[in-house]
């Protein structure tokens, strides 16, 4: 091309009196980084094509790699960044939608880092989990407003079918095809080892992991991929989704490339087709239609299993889920506009949607204003980054939270934004099969389950520094919370008062 | 008794296993001065074409046919582990021709080379299980 517009965007910096020539850089980079210069006896790089994934530079056995952002600049403009020029120069070479990958990137205020959570401090003693019972089991699902009695004092068990989550966590929802297999098998691998719930995706479900089944959410999208009586009734819950986080308000395109005979097979659609889900449902226009799917789907799995709900955190989220739990929903499941994905269009990822803190607090309130917050649960997502972050959000109101870009992170993912390239270097968002093999589900549930157990153990720690030793008792405690730094506006949607007060 | 146990189907390519047991076995403690612009000499070998990848180290076979053809007296087994002693090796390479493996490399150093487990250098686990970045190579109880 004459004129390059586009610079590359990270420089790498291989220290030659460190690299031994090994080649492993080389070998292990799907973007043909990489490559060994015979006439000058050297490894050198073309940087244009370095997503900064850090795949070479974690394999380098002498750590003579860095990647570092290029230095090389356009006059400094506050109003036209450097992302913004380039995107119009990839624009007008393309006349397409741009992509990218995974959750909103942008300066928004993250709320969770402006909540404080209390300690016991000489009266209310805070507890020592190490040495004291300490509960973190959840059970979601729809429960009883009032208990009945028989006429001998017993409880007449008529609780509506309920998931048991050993803490409240569960991997959320990862197709597979956007996913790799291997991907997936560490995902339900660790989550039947840790008595949690892994969620299929709408991609369907490989027959191999039928056998996690108990530990499995299985979805129904608009695409209704996969979907069957048999793929319905092998998981603990029904999920179905009407909007992902860092998409609000469109469908999915999962392309054609990534359509192997296995995903064909586990989808049901042929090789090689692009696998698109429709926007909306087109069977749902209204809290009625909606009711009559989340019917079909508890007739179709005999009343047994949960129907979960899954929408994006939007602008009128609250006034949405109140139709929700009015619909016959057993749980809610809200993503936030940082929620992850394999592709999203850039300008509907980075302006679309709200951000989970807001839209879990407005949603509590209005369903216990409405004195319908039993009627259903609430799993919030879109970037939960810590057993911090889920305790805020456990006293905000939520049941449980949903990880998918932590647990990600876990199996190797560097966010380095580029899943749609289906080049994942590390084994996790790809199908090729030589790409997919460098993610070791032996290797990778383990990092999972290291991963949540950690997090129960730090979520234990802070229940106990407030004194509480159980999760139900945390459940919308919103005094455990101050703000910091927050305008009387947001602390009054968040339900909290200021550090201080 | 504990054995190298390759997994092919988790094997990269990487070659990362040979250039970790090179320098652990150079008696150097820098892996940048053992290695560079050397002709690195690993005691296992990554065997590969398109589609599969594998390392190949010594099996420590129960009864070794290396150990029984070795007319000096050099291999010998200990503790389970098929050890060179490269005082006693002359250099005959008849064990690099019994060997059905492949595993006992001839070395320009005059005495063969092949894999210990480690056991001579450390007590900790081989070089190349540790520094495999797949887990396609182990050590395992057998």
């Amino acid at each position: 091309m004459p004129i390059n517009y586009i610079f590359p965007q990270f420089e790498i910096l291989r220290d030659q009196t460190r690299c031994i020539k090994c080649r492993v850089c080389e070998k292990q980079c799907a973007n043909e980084v990489h490559r060994y210069d015979d006439d000058y006896k050297i490894m050198i790089a073309d940087e244009s094509k370095c997503v900064n994934c850090h795949r070479c530079v974690a394999l380098c056995p002498t750590s003579a790699l860095r990647i570092i952002k290029n230095p090389h600049s356009f006059r400094e403009n506050s109003n036209w960044t450097s992302d913004t020029i380039t995107d119009i120069y990839k624009q007008a070479s393309t006349a397409g939608v741009l992509l990218s990958s995974m959750g909103n990137p942008m300066s928004y205020p993250v709320y969770w880092d402006k909540l404080l959570i209390n300690a016991s401090q000489v009266t209310n003693p805070s507890i020592d989990p190490l040495r004291e019972p300490m509960e973190t089991k959840t059970f979601l699902g729809a429960k009883k407003h009032v208990i009945k009695r028989d006429d001998k004092g017993n409880i007449i068990s008529n609780l509506s079918p309920q998931l048991e989550l050993s803490t409240p966590i569960m991997f959320s929802a990862m197709s597979y095809g956007s996913l790799s297999y291997n991907a997936h098998e560490s995902l339900a691998r660790a989550a039947k080892n840790l008595g949690i719930l892994y969620n299929t995706g709408e991609g369907g479900l490989h027959e191999d992991f039928y056998q996690y089944g108990s530990n499995t959410i299985v979805q129904v999208a608009s695409g209704r991929f996969g979907v069957h009586k048999d793929y319905l009734n092998a998981g603990a819950a029904v999920e179905i989704k009407m909007g992902q986080g860092a998409k609000p308000g469109i469908g999915g395109h999962l392309p054609g490339a990534k359509i192997t005979e296995d995903v064909s097979k586990t989808r049901m659609i042929p090789i090689g087709t692009d696998a698109i889900s429709p926007a909306p449902h087109h069977d749902i226009y209204s809290i009625e239609d909606l009711n009559q799917l989340e019917m079909s789907l508890k007739n179709a799995t005999g009343f047994r299993k949960p129907v979960i709900v899954k929408i994006a955190a939007v602008h009128n989220v609250a006034a949405i889920a109140s139709g929700i739990a009015r619909s016959g929903a057993d749980i809610i499941a809200i993503d936030g506009f940082r929620g992850g994905t394999g592709a999203a269009p850039i300008r509907i990822r980075d302006n679309v949607g709200i951000p989970i803190e807001l839209a879990l607090a407005a949603v509590d309130t209005r369903l216990r204003n409405e004195g319908i917050r039993d009627n259903v649960s609430l799993v919030v997502g879109g970037s939960i980054r810590s057993s911090a972050d889920i305790v805020k959000a456990i006293a905000l109101g939520a049941d449980a939270v949903y990880i998918a870009t932590a647990a990600l992170l876990a199996l190797g993912c560097h966010l380095c934004r580029t899943c749609y390239s289906g080049k994942c270097n590390w084994g996790i968002a790809t199908q090729r099969e030589d790409l997919v093999k460098r993610l070791n589900p032996e290797v990778g549930y383990q990092r999972l389950i290291n991963l949540i157990t950690a997090w129960n153990h730090e979520i234990k720690e802070m229940m106990g520094g407030m004194g509480i030793n159980s999760i139900e008792a945390l459940k919308g405690n919103r005094f455990m919370l101050r703000g910091i730094g927050l305008n009387q506006k947001e602390l009054d949607i968040l339900g909290v008062r200021h550090a201080g007060e | 008794m504990k054995k190298i146990k390759v997994n092919e189907k988790w094997c990269l390519g990487c070659h990362l296993c040979e250039y970790y047991c090179a320098f652990a076995n150079s008696g150097i403690q820098d892996m940048v001065k053992a290695l560079k612009d050397m002709q690195i000499k690993p005691r296992l070998r990554i065997e590969q074409n398109d589609k599969i990848s594998f390392a190949v180290s010594c099996r420590h076979c129960e009864d070794p046919i290396c150990v029984k053809s070795c007319i000096s007296g050099a291999l010998t087994i200990k503790d389970n582990v098929v050890c060179i002693d490269k005082q006693r090796c002359i250099g005959c390479y008849t064990c690099v021709l019994v060997c059905p493996y492949g595993a006992v490399l001839p070395s320009e150093e005059g005495a063969v080379r092949k894999c210990e487990l480690c056991t001579s250098r450390s007590d900790s686990k081989p070089a190349c299980v540790q520094g495999c970045p797949n887990k396609a190579i182990e050590l395992v109880e057998v």
